[in-house]
């Protein structure tokens, strides 16, 4: 058992490190794009890696990027694992902002602690308001949640930029002629504490206990269960008498939640007020996006997702950095960003053959044991 | 087993938090030392946020040629020398951006993009001896080390309204824009305005792509403007590069902004606004030179030359109108004309 | 006004954009298609879009040969097919998120390769309106039928052909039963992966030519992001059409006509926020869904690898 134990271990490492070596190869791809442009790899990937662990300030704006990363992932979770693909998490977190930052604005003489609970939980309504409809349209109407969520990711767009330059806008910046499409700054009252000198806030810390707390719903609960059941197969969680359409509604609604209070947490813990250049990403900065890409990092597992939303983070942060410091194009960063993804989701095969080894190992070993059997089939980055 | 890995990672993500919220106390003293006064000798130094690439024909082409042109009037980059972040796009980016830039002793760091400005609120404060600028706004939150400078755009929109006014036969004008806020709704203001001062009776219609890249959807908007008879077009934006194809097709005249656009279809831009931000930029670095380091406001105007109509030479425009387009260029600079937006 | 709106031009003016606006769907709507229906989930179009789309530009303006253009843009179009085949069918990567990895790719490729060949926006001529003889005089019809470019003429007699390939032709049964069943099909000697290789590398192309659409016929010119999330609603008009080449391009013409309805709209000056105008075939497409008939399920292997057990 002992030597079972260690070797498992081993091999448990080696797959938990296997993305980081995919990703050290992309940079090596990387590298030679570098060279071909004139620039120092070595001198482009130190600044990388400054930029995103080089000091105290440089891993704050990692955390700070990888806080609503994090959450859309915790989110992707849960849609992904009850086989719901949400891909609407750029209009979830708007939608969420959105009502975060109205609350926020609404009840000025609030004390700031209760107006920074509403606002959160009000993100967190609207996130799951955006996600609820593509998940009622596509239990009762048979509506795609792909197409739902690409779509209503334009329409918050839209709904952003209407309410940010009417309704919504900054009352000083409407006076002048010059219109910016922003809120007005909220109260210094309600704005996330600092954890440290640097720009990390409470967020952070938010995401990583709700990252606990996704994991104890989807593995400890009956809601988790039923989610994860009918990812699985809807045929036989019907028969098991699982209300499937509720399901649905429920995995997509808590998927645009955490989407949502992304959002929120931009608003009231970075920018202190909601601003965009007018498109999705000018205020999501794609977290919404790239919060799939790491969720499926960590394997769609709720703690993993925070080691794979930090180096994630880093590598976006590190990224811009080095564009600054070599004066490379930023293409070039997209293009970095898109080898890292298809190497990390490509190294996945070994980490499912070793797994599947490991499995007829203990299947070998100690049969009986169905729980073993019950954590690796959820462990199963398949949505 | 299957716990002791997840119990593995959840220890090592808290300790990397906690590493964060630990030793940081120490503020970076990086900004203290380079800033020392070192006269002479040294370049003068810029950093630059720009929010879409430096190509675009667009906003921050202009900004890009406004920098070129000073270092090449200023003998080159041993005098002058200058490193920009294209594409910042997300706002969050460009703050850490900033930050950065902030703490290598720039002397200047410019944020050129409005959305900047809450971000360069809480940066500016913490680095005192670094100047900043931001645009396009007035805005200088009263800080002492930021510049805020805009783009009087709303005048040139009017010139290009008065001679879009006097060419149009059909007296139905389109405009092409991207979202209805900021410069580009100065810009629509001021064409406006200019085209009702020529002609009362002549109409405007303006359509919104809601974005500012969707190249296709900005050409069909052309092409929708051509079809319900407009015959003279204008826009804003880097999208419009399709919209300007659609124009040269049909032959209907251009007026284009922000940058020399008439490369693009030299057979139907009739003329373009071009920012010269160098103008304003150059005032910032005198004062920044003489110790001031913020705390004023600029505009490029048609005024102070930071605003120019350019003639596209290959478009046939007629003496006539092309006076009338200098004499209002005249009017608007000595104040004759003012250009009365309604706002809303 | 509101009652402007309703005319003959605009009328002729809806249709006539609404069919020019359609084409890049229709061909990277088609292509993904066949994916799908072989099981595979590419949501890297747009980035093969982008990559299509500088090729053609790049070829077109520097030889000034069109067909030559058009065709190297579906080389590299197959080529970023091949790579993403490789990927999901020998690699067995998750679908959507390898997608994703190529959009990023290409998004930042063919603005890289822009910035180094070419360096600043121009424009080149394109593929030219062709003007059928006598049938495009027709008042309206003409207009709207038989004065497009070329392209736009091969977008739509894809769609018979495509419906032809998958539903009257060997080849279109094995496509559907890898979709459906990969392990009966497989048991009954239809190689899994080289359907699928061939559905991705079609899908490549497709998407190629889509992008080519843009940069050498409807706009003629080359920009960084100019698909501007293109491709990805091309996806979801996908599932919109229901799997079917004619649901696809239902789909297709519905969201571009409703597109130019609401140019129409704010071009004749009624009086509603741009931003809802621009919402509007967004709304639509979910909203014709919600009140049709929906019969046809998604293909059953859609989005899983295949891997033979043994």
């Amino acid at each position: 058992m002992t030597k079972l134990f260690r070797s498992e271990w081993a091999s448990r490492v080696i797959d938990a490190l296997l993305p980081v070596f995919a990703a050290l190869a992309a940079l090596l791809v990387g590298a030679v794009m570098l060279w071909l442009l004139k620039a120092n790899p070595m001198q482009a990937y130190g600044a990388l890696w400054d930029g995103a662990f080089g000091s105290a300030n440089a891993f704050a704006e990692t955390l700070v990027k990888a806080t609503p990363l994090l959450l859309v992932a915790l989110g992707i979770c849960i849609s992904f694992r009850g086989d719901v693909i949400n891909i609407g998490g750029e209009g979830q977190m708007i939608v969420g902002a959105l009502a975060a930052t109205w609350v926020g604005l609404a009840f000025t003489n609030w004390p700031g602690w209760l107006v920074i609970t509403l606002s959160l939980l009000a993100g967190f309504a609207g996130g799951a308001l955006w996600g609820g409809i593509a998940g009622y349209l596509k239990a009762y109407f048979k509506v795609n949640e792909i197409l739902s969520t690409v779509m209503m990711n334009a329409i918050a767009v839209q709904l952003m930029n209407f309410l940010l330059r009417g309704p919504m806008i900054d009352p000083d910046f409407a006076e002048r002629s010059a219109k910016i499409p922003e809120s007005a700054r909220l109260p210094d009252a309600f704005q996330l504490p600092r954890l440290a000198p640097t720009r990390l806030h409470l967020g952070i810390l938010i995401a990583v206990v709700l990252a606990f707390v996704v994991y104890f719903l989807l593995w400890r609960t009956t809601l988790g269960y039923r989610i994860r059941a009918v990812g699985q197969n809807v045929f036989a969680s019907r028969y098991a008498g699982i209300k499937v359409s509720r399901y649905i509604v429920t995995a997509l609604l808590l998927s645009g939640a955490f989407a949502g209070l992304a959002g929120a947490i931009q608003v009231f813990g970075v920018n202190y007020r909601m601003i965009t250049d007018g498109s999705a990403t000018g205020f999501t900065g794609s977290a919404g996006f790239n919060g799939i890409v790491a969720a499926l990092f960590g394997q769609l597992h709720p703690l993993l997702s925070i080691p794979a939303s930090i180096l994630f983070g880093a590598l976006l942060v590190g990224a811009n950095s080095m564009q600054r410091v070599v004066q490379v194009p930023s293409a070039l960063v997209t293009v970095l960003n898109g080898v890292v993804v298809v190497f990390v989701v490509s190294s996945e095969i070994w980490r499912r053959r070793r797994q599947r080894q490991r499995l007829a190992a203990a299947g070998a070993q100690a049969e009986a044991k169905s729980e073993t059997d019950e954590n690796l089939r959820t462990t199963e980055a398949q949505p | 087993m299957k716990k002791f890995g997840l119990f593995l990672a959840l220890v090592l993500s808290l300790l990397l938090v906690l590493a964060a919220c630990g030793p940081a106390a120490t503020p970076e003293p990086a900004a203290e030392e380079p800033a020392a006064e070192e006269p002479a000798a040294e370049p003068f130094r810029v950093a630059v946020i720009l929010p879409s690439a430096i190509n675009d024909y667009a906003f921050s082409q202009s900004m890009y040629d406004g920098l070129v042109a000073i270092q090449e009037e200023m003998g080159g980059p041993d005098n002058f020398e200058f490193v920009y972040s294209e594409n910042m796009f997300v706002v969050d980016d460009a703050a850490a951006a900033l930050r950065d830039y902030a703490s290598q002793g720039f002397d200047l760091v410019i944020a050129h993009g409005s959305q900047y400005g809450s971000s360069l609120q809480e940066i500016a404060p913490d680095f005192p001896d670094v100047s900043f600028a931001w645009g396009t706004t007035v805005d200088t939150f009263g800080q002492p080390n930021i510049f805020a400078y805009e783009a009087a755009s709303d005048e040139g929109g009017y010139v290009n309204g008065v001679l879009a006014a006097t060419i149009s036969t059909s007296k139905i004008i389109g405009l092409v824009m991207p979202i209805e806020t900021g410069d580009a709704k100065l810009y629509v203001d001021g064409f406006t305005a200019g085209v009702a001062a020529t002609d009362p009776n002549a109409t405007v219609s303006v359509t919104y792509t809601g974005s500012f890249s969707d190249t296709a959807l900005a050409a069909e908007a052309a092409s929708t403007h051509i079809a319900a008879g407009t015959d003279v077009l204008s826009g804003t934006s880097q999208m419009v590069v399709g919209a300007i194809g659609k124009a040269e097709e049909a032959g209907v005249p251009w007026f284009a902004s922000d940058a020399n656009q008439a490369p693009l279809a030299p057979s139907v831009i009739v003329d373009s606004q071009v920012y010269h931000w160098e103008v304003i930029l150059k005032q910032m670095i005198d004062l920044i030179n003489a110790g001031t380091l913020g705390g004023q406001s600029f505009a490029i105007n048609l005024a102070n030359g930071g605003e120019v109509i350019e003639y596209n030479p290959d478009y046939p425009l007629p003496a006539d109108v092309k006076a009338l387009g200098d004499s209002t260029v005249q009017g608007i600079i000595d104040g004759s004309i003012t250009i009365s937006t309604t706002a809303e | 006004m509101i009652e402007n709106l309703f005319s003959l031009t605009v009328l002729v003016g809806i249709l006539a954009s609404g069919i020019r606006l359609a084409t890049p769907y229709l061909f990277a709507a088609i292509g993904e298609t066949f994916g799908q229906r072989s099981g595979v989930l590419n949501l890297g179009v747009e980035g093969q879009m982008l990559l299509g789309a500088f090729a053609a530009f790049y070829v077109a303006i520097t030889t000034g040969n069109l067909w030559l253009a058009l065709l190297v843009a579906l080389i590299v179009g197959a080529l970023m097919g091949l790579a993403m085949a490789f990927v999901t069918v020998n690699l067995h990567a998750q679908q959507g998120i390898s997608g994703i990895g190529f959009y990023l790719f290409g998004l930042g490729l063919s603005d890289l390769l822009f910035q180094k060949m070419l360096g600043t926006v121009e424009t080149v001529n394109g593929f030219p309106k062709i003007h059928i003889p006598v049938l495009s005089d027709i008042p309206g019809i003409g207009e709207i039928f038989f004065s497009q470019n070329v392209l736009v003429y091969i977008a739509f007699a894809l769609v018979p052909i495509a419906w032809f390939v998958l539903n009257k032709t060997t080849l279109g049964l094995k496509i559907r039963a890898v979709g459906e069943n990969p392990d009966a099909a497989d048991s009954l000697g239809v190689s899994v992966a080289r359907v699928r290789y061939f559905t991705i590398i079609l899908g490549g192309t497709l998407s190629g030519m889509a992008g080519a659409s843009l940069s050498i016929a409807l706009l003629n010119v080359f920009q960084q992001n100019m698909t501007s999330g293109l491709g990805f609603i091309a996806v979801a008009l996908v599932y919109f059409g229901a799997w079917s080449p004619w649901g696809v391009m239902a789909g297709s013409l519905l969201f571009s006509l409703v597109n130019s309805l609401q140019l129409w709209i704010q071009v004749k000056g009624v009086a509603i926020p741009s931003e809802i105008a621009v919402m509007m075939p967004y709304v639509l497409t979910i909203l014709v869904l919600v009140v049709t008939v929906k019969r046809v399920r998604a293909p059953a292997a859609l989005t899983r690898p295949f891997e033979r057990e043994s």
